[in-house]
């Protein structure tokens, strides 16, 4: 059974008048355990097919199914804490709170569940083992590198264990050899914790780290490669 | 780390603004204090229990038109009336205006049996009965200008000239005296009304006000009324009130103080609303693809704007905290300087409860349109904005 299902999926948004069509009947399946790379120009609709898969967007035709939940059957709430518990997500930006040390961005998604203080703080330590930055718990972004960063980032996606990395362009501000070991990384993950990846990217030499690669254009699949 | 300390550590983003901010409440908050303070030492008469017994009769129409002074034998003939005497409003200077304590010309032996609560020794008091020129102070007014037994106290009459035209008015201060210990102290200025009245240029006869010991203070409503009735349809007609009511009553002639400080207030905290607000938005402003992020996390739409109301809630409440607690550490020093002429100034703990209350009401008006703002924020609007 795939983890994702998107069936006849289409996505518009209305710009004035205008309706604009971003992604017009997709299907696809992604099994669990897969690193899927999703390419295409800009304005292809990448973006928003990542977004409807981590729950962030709904479509406005057709179903996404992730982890057996149809996502259209959950309220906002519930969508929510579905969220919580099933996606990790990584973004290009790596969307850290400046005013916070690593630990306690990675510990933040974990501020949701009912775990104890002392509990959070071990599993954010942990999850920065992962990511090889256990000795940079008490830094704040500010005093990190870039890759240091995103790696941070990707810590705070796994920290809840979900089984599910959406990673929008994860790479699309690092140099190549820095991309390189995040590249590696979410591989690692994917390979040695289970997790399966779905990642958004421009770059082919990134999609080359994943195990099956899709393209869009103009909102359609177009090409499917192995 | 839990949601308070993420609320936290967003007030320290930008620590000058926050610093900044938490400066302008704080000094918003000292005023309101004081203010607040001074209006309600306005409005209690102050005597509290200690002048349960005691009636003030007053001129009905104002406070500068003198009463007779032979409106005390009548109102001693009133049943129920124990005592009587009187005392009058000099005005004065001592040594320059910023010195100032009321100063009343009174009748020694009258005056201090009926405020028995104000403690001499009693040779200081004879001293005072027989002393033309005698003059007593509290001990706090000693302190402060350093008086001791037989100084001679220069006063400038700035109201009362003397008969040869002199307005120099010299006293001999031949007592100290004290009120209660757990009260505060009385501030007073007394000397002899018969000099006084001999001595002045005009207005012979007459005095202030009369102060009546009533023997069951059940009837002090019906006494005041029998007492006011006496003299009804005489040009010096007069108005009696407990001596608490009466405080209340000369407050009024300076205005009223209470419109006055809401006003002030008024202003200060509508600036403070507009800074604030102005704050918190730009705080919004500056993290929306933050909020946004905390959202793909699965903290809800209300989570969120729970977080910027709280965050807008615990700056009000730590800035007012902040000048409510420096008003406090500074009462006794700013009561030095404010006691002498409103009488004494106590932040009490209502005071601290509605300045705490108005501060997270200021939080709350503050900080609603904000986290309404991030209430609504889509995810992926706002990612966008970060990307764009």
């Amino acid at each position: 059974m795939p983890i994702v299902s998107l069936k006849e999926v289409a996505k518009s948004y209305r710009k004035g008048r205008e309706t604009i069509d971003v992604l017009d009947g997709i299907d696809l399946d992604i099994e669990e355990g897969d690193f899927l790379a999703l390419m295409g120009p800009s304005g292809s609709g990448k973006t928003t097919l990542l977004n409807l898969i981590g729950g962030l967007d709904s479509p406005t035709m057709g179903s996404v199914i992730v982890g057996g939940q149809t996502l259209g059957d959950l309220s906002g709430k519930a969508l929510a804490r579905w969220r919580s518990r099933n996606i990790g997500f990584v973004f290009q930006f790596y969307n850290l709170l400046p005013v916070l040390n690593a630990q306690r961005n990675v510990e933040l998604p974990l501020l949701l569940t009912n775990l104890s203080g002392a509990q959070r703080r071990k599993n954010a330590e942990t999850a920065l083992t992962i990511v090889g930055l256990g000795d940079r718990a008490s830094h704040k972004p500010g005093e990190l590198s870039g890759g240091q960063q995103q790696r941070v980032a990707i810590a705070r996606a796994i920290v809840a264990d979900p089984a599910l990395l959406v990673c929008d362009e994860p790479t699309g501000d690092l140099d190549r050899e820095t991309a390189e070991e995040i590249l590696d990384l979410l591989s690692i993950l994917n390979r040695e914790h289970g997790k399966t990846v779905v990642m958004v990217t421009h770059d082919p030499k990134a999609a080359d780290h994943a195990s099956h690669i899709l393209h869009l254009d103009k909102g359609q699949l177009v090409r499917q490669a192995a | 780390m839990n949601a308070l300390g993420l609320v936290w550590s967003n007030l320290g983003r930008k620590q000058a603004r926050t610093v900044l901010t938490l400066l302008s409440l704080l000094v918003a908050f000292v005023l309101f204090t004081y203010l607040r303070a001074v209006a309600v030492a306005f409005s209690s008469g102050g005597f509290g229990e200690a002048g349960i017994d005691r009636l003030v009769v007053s001129p009905k129409y104002s406070i500068i038109d003198p009463l007779p002074i032979n409106h005390q034998q009548r109102i001693a003939t009133v049943p129920g009336v124990g005592a009587v005497t009187h005392a009058d409003w000099f005005g004065g200077v001592y040594q320059e205006p910023r010195n100032f304590f009321p100063k009343f010309p009174v009748d020694p032996e009258g005056y201090f049996g009926l405020y028995s609560e104000l403690v001499i020794a009693p040779e200081q008091l004879a001293a005072f009965r027989n002393t033309r020129t005698g003059a007593v102070a509290s001990a706090g007014l000693a302190e402060r200008y350093g008086w001791s037994i037989g100084d001679r106290i220069p006063i400038e009459g700035d109201i009362y000239p003397k008969r040869d035209g002199s307005r120099l008015w010299e006293f001999d201060l031949v007592g100290i005296y004290r009120g209660q210990p757990d009260d505060p102290d009385p501030g007073v200025f007394l000397f002899q009304y018969d000099y006084f009245d001999e001595a002045r240029q005009f207005g012979h006869g007459g005095v202030g006000w009369f102060i009546v010991r009533v023997k069951d203070p059940e009837r002090a409503s019906e006494i005041a009324s029998e007492i006011d009735g006496l003299f009804e349809n005489s040009i010096n007609a007069t108005r009696t009130a407990t001596e608490d009511d009466s405080q209340r009553e000369f407050a009024k002639q300076f205005g009223n103080i209470g419109l006055i400080t809401t006003g002030i207030l008024g202003a200060v905290f509508f600036t403070i609303l507009l800074l604030t607000a102005n704050t918190m938005a730009q705080a919004l402003r500056e993290r929306i693809p933050e909020l946004a992020v905390l959202k793909t996390f699965g903290f809800t739409d209300g989570t969120v704007g729970s977080l910027v109301l709280a965050e807008a809630i615990l700056l009000c409440v730590a800035g007012g905290a902040l000048g409510i607690g420096l008003a406090l550490g500074t009462q006794g020093a700013m009561s030095v300087y404010l006691e002498p002429v409103i009488g004494p100034i106590n932040i009490t703990l209502p005071i601290v409860a509605q300045g705490l209350a108005l501060a997270a009401g200021l939080g709350v008006i503050v900080g609603s349109v904000p986290a309404f703002t991030a209430r609504r924020l889509t995810i992926v609007d706002a990612l966008r904005e970060r990307q764009a």
